[in-house]
């Protein structure tokens, strides 16, 4: 165990490294010269001189990089470039939006999405069934952008229950931030509902045909104890792993919805902060997010490895 | 007989009832909430670039000067100025009594500290626009005076601007280069917070000069990029004002009556930049070799169609780098109607009956119609004009080297046409694109700097553009309406042309 852990983590290194230089070369390959467009509309050439020295834009790519490598492991992701805010701030500012953003959209998913496979499944054939797979056809096929904005127009322009945009943090208003956060949440859930409505039925159809449902019904169980203890338990081992996966797909379609509902979350800031070139916004956002997707990995596989016995040989 | 019963409670309901729909109303009422087409750059004045900061600033920084809605010279924290004969030094006397938003006294000392700032602060995005004042005297603490190395009379429609504002001397040597996370002014309102692509919150100054006019506690600026989204922002009751609505929107919400909207003429423009003479373009570019299919390539534009099909009628179309209803647009220089004939018979005189150029434009959807309908426009005449759509940032460096034949750019304008002009036409001025360079044009523009008298600069700024429309280094099209949508129980909007909205003398009717 300790010698697997070990070794997962000497490819930490690497692969950050690797990353780091992945993000960084990447941003090279945007179009147009930084420097020009945060020297705004006057393109005065004194500002475009200057801001070019700032950015290090001068010197060769390397060098830029040694830079910027050596701020970020002095924990300093630099300041954005555009308002002169501090990068850390800013990430810390927005994970924990997108965070419960995330988190209250795959809440509404599970909430959907399970017992309308569990439904469709049981029901097979019948318009429940029918009902059910319309919805999820609907999810999987609307744009979060286009339902976002109708959804402003109907609850917020013409009912003037929900507001159209913004964010309050929960420890300041719980109420509020749940209003505000209900319609974008749904939003991002909806297709992912839709994801694990499919999967559940599917999973739910063939556990319900395996012999140990049948000899449960045989030996006299209740359909509803049937159908909850025995097939649901089984079937949803599948569906927690394809959830788990979903949820990155949750954080990247937060990108859209947040600019609909002008939620300052991960994915508005690099979203605005790629139009403006705030390269030191850019690359600290990606930098954190791409550490975080690391790390998780690293401890799904440890749980993994604690989970299953087979492993630890 | 039943005697009515008493009407004690029905009565108490009654006197409360008007209360109880105004007591939150009221609250609200206090806060103003603004929403951006965009979240705003750095908040220091002296490094400040984008357009919008300039809105949140006209709420948190009092400048020397300010413009009205006829585009005039008014007072600000300057009370008052007057040129020297030679037109070399400018004497400003200063309103007393004001102060900073950290309580630091506004004086003399203050203007010369703001002036130097904006010229030496490393990156400064004023230095340009303050290049001719040499030096600044404090003559005593009421008045100052700007020494100007040459006759520079656009500096007052500068000093209107950015370049006007005064932060607090104290705060900015505290500070250093990170003022504009916390900046202090003298405005109405007072920074409070900023929270990235969320909101700039400013909070009333109770010391300001002049409180009278200022009717709210606070204002929030929430930029949000999507005008369909705005809309729906401002309908729903989140927000109070809103700029720059879309053109297409603009139908819907006067028949609906729900909202108030104002539509003032820009003072900047739209218009297709020609390379004349740029790099190695402008070498086999057929619009470059001869001004004759240039002028044809005007003749067979219809600039009202454009403005019809492209902004919904919501902009004047014009000819010149001012729009024909301001002061010095040159009226020796009309706008041509669309005659295709004529276009036709100058292409065959040039001896290309057929041109073909490409036409860049940027990704935004203005851009790409004026582009598409250019191109079905020109093609009656016998142009065959290819587009090619390239990101905002790849156009301007296009536009930088020269590699373009034409290009799709607007301009948002300053309030005096100098700022339109002389960086666009003058000989190796930084927003030169075109490579137009005339020794003569040259000449002419200094002069119009150092005029003081508007009829007399408007004399100069008619040669200017005789000569300078004679070879269309620009084809100007038209000039967009700023395009307001704000609360009916709103009340003080005032139409000024820079499309920045003044919170001085705006108020919420109960």
């Amino acid at each position: 165990m300790f010698e697997y852990l070990v070794k997962r983590i000497a490819t930490l290194v690497p692969t950050l490294i690797f990353v780091s230089m992945l993000i960084f070369g990447l941003q090279q390959l945007l179009p147009g010269d930084p420097a020009k467009i945060l020297a705004g509309e006057d393109q005065d050439p004194a500002v475009i001189a200057y801001l070019r020295t700032k950015l290090h834009l001068d010197e060769p790519l390397p060098v830029r990089y040694a830079y910027w490598v050596g701020g970020v492991l002095r924990g300093d992701l630099g300041e954005s470039i555009r308002s002169q805010q501090p990068v850390t701030e800013l990430v810390w500012q927005k994970l924990p939006v997108t965070l419960e953003l995330a988190l209250l959209a795959f809440a509404i998913a599970l909430v959907i999405g399970i017992p309308a496979g569990i439904v469709s499944a049981v029901g097979r054939g019948t318009p429940w069934d029918y009902a059910a797979n319309v919805f999820a056809l609907w999810g999987l096929s609307t744009p979060n952008f286009w339902l976002g904005i109708l959804m402003i127009l109907l609850f917020s322009v013409q009912l003037g229950w929900l507001p159209a945009s913004g964010y309050v943090s929960p420890f300041e208003d719980l109420g509020a931030n749940l209003a505000a956060m209900i319609m974008p949440a749904f939003v991002l859930g909806n297709a992912i509902a839709a994801v694990l409505m499919r999967h559940t039925r599917s999973a739910m159809l063939q556990v319900l045909s395996a012999d140990y449902v049948r000899t449960a019904r045989a030996k006299g169980l209740s359909e509803r104890t049937v159908v909850l203890k025995h097939a649901l338990r089984n079937a949803l081992t599948p569906i927690i792993t394809l959830g788990a996966l979903e949820l990155g797909t949750l954080l990247s379609g937060a990108v859209l919805t947040e600019q609909v509902f002008t939620i300052p979350g991960f994915g508005k800031l690099i979203v605005d902060s790629v139009f403006n070139r705030d390269y030191s916004v850019v690359q600290g956002v990606v930098l954190v997010t791409a550490s975080a997707y690391i790390l998780l990995n690293l401890l799904a596989d440890m749980a993994y490895f604690l989970v299953n016995p087979r492993l630890r040989r | 007989m039943t005697r009515p019963k008493p009407t004690f409670l029905p009565a108490l309901l009654l006197a409360l009832a008007p209360l109880l729909p105004l007591a939150p109303m009221a609250a609200q009422a206090q806060t103003l909430r603004v929403g951006l087409a965009e979240d705003p750059d750095v908040l220091d004045p002296s490094l400040a670039r984008s357009f919008v900061g300039r809105i949140v600033f006209s709420g948190l920084c009092d400048k020397l000067l300010d413009i009205d809605d006829k585009l005039n010279i008014v007072p600000q924290l300057a009370t008052s100025y007057e040129w020297s004969a030679d037109s070399k030094a400018l004497t400003m006397k200063l309103r007393p009594g004001v102060t900073f938003h950290d309580g630091e006294k506004f004086d003399a000392a203050a203007v010369k500290f703001n002036i130097e700032r904006h010229k030496n602060l490393p990156g400064s995005a004023r230095r340009g626009e303050l290049a001719p004042v040499a030096s600044v005297d404090v003559v005593d603490p009421a008045t100052v005076r700007l020494n100007l190395s040459a006759p520079f009379s656009p500096l007052l429609a500068q000093l209107a601007d950015r370049a006007g504002m005064m932060v607090s001397p104290k705060a900015a040597q505290v500070a250093g280069d990170k003022f504009g996370i916390k900046p202090v002014c003298s405005g109405p309102f007072k920074f409070t917070e900023r929270i990235a692509q969320d909101r700039i919150v400013l909070e009333r100054y109770p010391q300001y000069w002049n409180k009278d006019a200022i009717h709210f506690d606070k204002v929030i600026y929430t930029p949000i990029p999507d005008a369909t989204v705005r809309l729906a922002n401002l309908r729903s009751g989140q927000l109070d004002f809103i700029e720059r609505v879309a053109p297409s929107d603009m139908e819907k919400i006067l028949a609906e009556k729900k909202l108030k909207t104002s539509r003032i003429t820009e003072i900047g423009y739209q218009g297709i930049t020609v390379n004349l003479a740029k790099g190695d373009k402008a070498k086999t570019s057929v619009l470059a070799r001869d001004p004759r299919i240039r002028e044809a390539f005007e003749l067979s534009l219809d600039r009202q169609g454009l403005v019809q099909v492209v902004m919904d009628n919501e902009a004047t179309a014009g000819n010149q780098w001012v729009a024909p209803g301001n002061a010095y647009y040159a009226k020796n220089v009309p706008m041509p109607k669309r005659d295709i004939a004529r276009a036709k018979a100058l292409l065959k005189e040039a001896g290309v009956p057929n041109p073909s150029f490409t036409l860049v434009t940027p990704t935004t959807s203005d851009a790409q119609r004026i582009a598409l309908v250019v191109q079905a426009m020109t093609r009656e005449a016998g142009f065959d004009v290819k587009i090619q759509s390239t990101e905002f940032a790849t156009s301007l460096n296009m536009a930088d080297k020269g590699d373009f034949e034409a290009l799709v750019l607007s301009w948002s304008g300053r309030a005096d046409p100098d700022g339109n002009l002389f960086s666009f036409h003058g000989c190796k001025q930084p927003l030169n694109y075109t490579g137009y360079c005339d020794a003569e044009t040259d000449k002419l523009l200094d002069q119009s700097r150092s005029l003081r008298e508007p009829a007399e600069r408007k004399k100069v700024f008619e040669q200017i553009a005789a000569r300078v429309m004679k070879e269309r280094p620009i084809v100007y099209l038209y000039h967009r309406n700023w395009l307001w949508a704000y609360n009916p129980k709103l009340t003080g909007i005032r139409n000024i042309p820079d499309g920045l909205l003044r919170v001085s003398g705006l108020s919420m009717a109960p």
